[in-house]
């Protein structure tokens, strides 16, 4: 399946993303609509570039935005979802993507990159040239002659 | 005709701009003061090429040649004269021209403008914005000529993607390259120091007002962006962490960073390898931003179509302009030693920990962005990274910047306690905790954090003022007479923090956005968010390339209409596609925001919109960049300038000793 989806992907994508679709949603109290719209934030919008299945008019977007809220409302938690999803569409369809080996890295970086800068400072700091040695005794004479 | 001039022209450009830096390098080298004279001349003839080969390209769009391949592709006869003009840049062959372009304006300016610098030192500036341009200009002559004729030539052009037939999209590459492209002086200047083996206060002096510069193009034209977003694409998002987003953003936050550091070394003689570092990476990240996303490699709502061939060019040139800029850097950057020495905390310090945190969402936003092809490369794994990653990945690095960026102004320089300087923040810490309590104690805590910051940043640039007039502790009349003394630098920096405020008020402003798609026949009403709003007409009208589906749609509260809205949905029969156009009431606190969906059985879709503080986001930036303007203008940039010095070569060894920071 992960090997196809690639080619699904190029299929599904010659569907146009600006196809408007009736809304059948189930009523759900404002708080379920709140959780149903910030999971499908979550989600990508398989066939668009780069959209939410929130933000995307495409079918698919209309299809799994009303998965989620049949979901929401048939009271399965958002981890439940999600992971309906991801078992679903593979982890391609998270926005949020999972911390596991290949993304170690990713999620890292956020970590990482303030504390290598604050090390390079802290180093840089210390390594600074040390104070000019102390004058000798000939130099002293000669800068209080120069001073005078 | 004219397009066969335009490639000529553009051919020349590309062996002028060779000669510019093979012959402008060489004469540095060998301290060849005729060569080394050649210079302006150079960059002004290049400058002359392209913008003769770019009117003749904008000339076969206007007068709609579609025997040259680029105008049948992009443009068509029916279209307003001013998007068939805007159209000469508004596809990928015509862009790079552009690009180019841009370039050699900087190079003519540096050129104009640089007659205070040492001889090589300007030589090697404008020999090295002339091999950048060399290799882009024998890309756009080669892998995408934008002149290749078409034989027989159509009776029809295609027609430009009508997306970007708006006026803000029109005028958003332009402002964008000379942002990017503006980066090249910098870089240009950190390579010719790198040659010279020195870095000065001078050369801090000489690379800020062109960082500034570029960073005011680049914060408007991420802005316009955004905006054209906002409004255009329909549905209220104003940032999407796409891959062509991102690209922009990121030499937006190095150049931040840069602008902040050449500070430092034009002060205190400090942070000199990091900012020349910062210029080579700032620029190298405006290359990525304007080629990568037409490589192939990202896809993104923005990008153009791209031909493989194409990417694997510009992959090449990327690599030839980055990897030795970066090799020079780690050879040369030792011989740099530091001068000034500051501790941890003073104003330098708190410019370094700016500097790291900037740097850090650069890195978040960078790695974020080429996580997918790299993944896809690695491990064959397909993999999103979205609005969710990088909204909980940067928000940490943000807070400590915004702290940092009203504490930072209240400390000296050198040395600085923290204790008096935080006792000097007192009333806007309360105001900040005070707004962030009371918008947590209603809403909720995303917003609260955002306002506080907002508060925090505002008050803390009004404070900053406040304190280098007295205001308050001598006469008033005698503050204000001290305002005309405050430097314009210092004004423009305080201008400047407030508005990434009011840009943070409108994003969280956002957050308490409201919307509903209704779908209405003409004579229905619904009620949302506290108005009445009721569509009373839709009506087909024709437009000059395109048939309009207009709504009438009036808004109104207690009874009276505040807005009469008209969102239309534009079918162009040409090109064969829907763009809808949102229709926005704004009064700068509010925006009320309709969009056409899909008309049929007589009814149409409505998406209404309530945008709370939407505009401050833009008008943020905008307040940004003028602030950078203002501080452009500062005479300190100016007067303080090394004097102008006979055109002789300056000895080997460096016999020439600018004139040290007045500051």
């Amino acid at each position: 399946m992960r090997r196809l989806l690639p080619l699904l992907l190029i299929l599904l994508s010659a569907l146009p993303c600006s196809a408007a679709t009736p809304i059948l949603t189930p009523a759900l109290t404002p708080a379920e609509e709140a959780r149903a719209t910030a999971i499908g934030s979550q989600l990508r919008c398989l066939v668009c570039q780069n959209e939410s299945v929130e933000e995307s008019s495409a079918t698919l977007a209309a299809n799994i935005r009303q998965i989620i809220r049949e979901q929401v409302a048939a009271g399965r938690t958002n981890h439940q979802i999600m992971q309906w999803m991801t078992a679903r569409y593979g982890d391609f369809i998270r926005l949020d993507p999972p911390f596991n080996r290949l993304t170690l890295l990713l999620w890292a970086v956020p970590v990482l990159a303030p504390a290598l800068g604050l090390g390079i400072a802290f180093a840089a700091s210390r390594q600074r040239r040390p104070p000019p040695a102390p004058l000798t005794e000939a130099e002293k004479s000669r800068l209080a002659a120069l001073l005078e | 005709m004219i397009p066969e001039l335009g490639n000529f022209a553009l051919a020349l450009a590309c062996c002028l701009a060779a000669a510019q830096a093979v012959l402008l390098l060489l004469g540095a080298e060998r301290r060849d003061a005729r060569l080394m004279a050649m210079a302006p001349g150079l960059a002004f003839g290049q400058l002359i090429a392209i913008a003769t080969s770019f009117a003749a390209l904008a000339w076969s769009n206007a007068i709609s040649d579609f025997s040259v391949q680029n105008v049948a592709a992009f443009s068509q006869s029916q279209a307003p004269l001013f998007y068939k003009l805007t159209g000469t840049w508004g596809n990928h062959d015509g862009s790079i021209l552009l690009w180019c372009l841009v370039l050699a304006i900087c190079g003519a300016t540096v050129g104009a403008f640089g007659a205070n610098l040492p001889a090589t030192l300007r030589a090697r500036v404008i020999g090295v914005m002339g091999a950048v341009a060399a290799g882009f200009l024998l890309f756009a002559l080669t892998a995408s000529n934008p002149f290749t004729r078409l034989s027989p030539p159509p009776m029809q052009g295609q027609g430009m993607n009508p997306l970007l037939q708006d006026p803000a999209l029109a005028i958003h590459p332009p402002i964008l390259y000379l942002g990017y492209v503006g980066f090249s002086v910098p870089f240009a200047f950190a390579i010719a120091a790198l040659l010279e083996r020195r870095v000065d206060a001078a050369w801090g002096r000489w690379v800020r007002p062109w960082a500034l510069t570029s960073w005011c193009f680049l914060t408007c034209g991420i802005a316009l962006g955004s905006w054209w977003a906002y409004y255009d694409l329909g549905w209220g998002g104003f940032w999407f962490w796409d891959p062509v987003e991102n690209s922009s953003l990121l030499p937006w936050l190095t150049g931040t960073a840069l602008l902040h550091s050449a500070i430092v070394v034009e002060k205190r003689e400090s942070l000199k390898v990091w900012s020349v570092l910062l210029a080579i990476v700032t620029f190298s990240l405006s290359l990525s931003g304007t080629f990568l996303t037409r490589s192939g490699i990202l896809n993104s709502v923005h990008a153009f179509a791209v031909a493989p061939t194409r990417g694997l060019f510009i992959l090449a040139l990327l690599g030839l302009v980055i990897v030795p800029s970066l090799l020079l850097f780690a050879f040369r950057a030792p011989i740099l030693a530091p001068a000034g020495l500051f501790a941890p905390v003073s104003r330098e310090g708190a410019i370094v920990l700016n500097n790291i945190l900037l740097c850090s969402i650069a890195a978040v936003v960078f790695t974020g962005t080429l996580y997918p092809p790299f993944a896809a490369l690695v491990a064959g794994e397909q993999l999103s990274v979205g609005a969710p990653f990088f909204n909980s990945t940067v928000l940490p690095l943000a807070i400590p910047l915004v702290l940092a960026m009203s504490l930072g102004p209240t400390l000296s320089w050198k040395r600085a306690a923290l204790f008096p300087a935080l006792l000097r923040l007192w009333w806007v810490a309360l105001a900040a905790a005070a707004v962030g309590i009371i918008v947590a104690l209603g809403w909720h805590g995303l917003a609260a954090l955002g306002f506080a910051g907002s508060t925090w940043l505002i008050l803390g640039a009004i404070r900053d003022i406040a304190a280098r007039v007295r205001l308050f502790r001598l006469p008033l009349s005698e503050s204000l007479s001290r305002l005309a003394g405050v430097p314009l630098g210092a004004i423009g920096a305080a201008i400047a923090h407030a508005g990434l405020g009011v840009t943070i008020a409108g994003i969280s402003g956002m957050t308490f956005a409201a919307q509903r798609v209704v779908f209405l026949h003409p004579g229905q009403a619904t009620d949302f968010a506290g108005y009445h709003w009721a569509l009373t007409a839709l009506d087909h009208v024709p437009g000059p390339d395109f048939n309009a589906e207009v709504a009438t749609l009036p808004a109104s509260r207690d009874g009276r209409i505040v807005a009469v809205l008209h969102p239309a949905d534009h079918t162009f029969p040409v090109q064969g596609t829907d763009v809808t156009d949102t229709a926005i009431r704004t009064n700068l606190v509010v925006d009320l925001y309709t969009a056409l969906g899909a008309v049929h059985d007589g009814g149409a879709e409505v998406r209404l919109r309530y945008d709370p503080l939407a505009p401050w986001i833009w008008l943020g930036a905008l307040v940004m960049a003028a602030g950078g303007g203002l501080s452009l203008a500062d005479r300190r940039l100016r007067v303080g300038a090394p004097a102008r010095r006979p055109s002789l070569p300056s000895p080997p060894g460096g016999g020439r000793r600018p004139a040290r920071a007045a500051g």
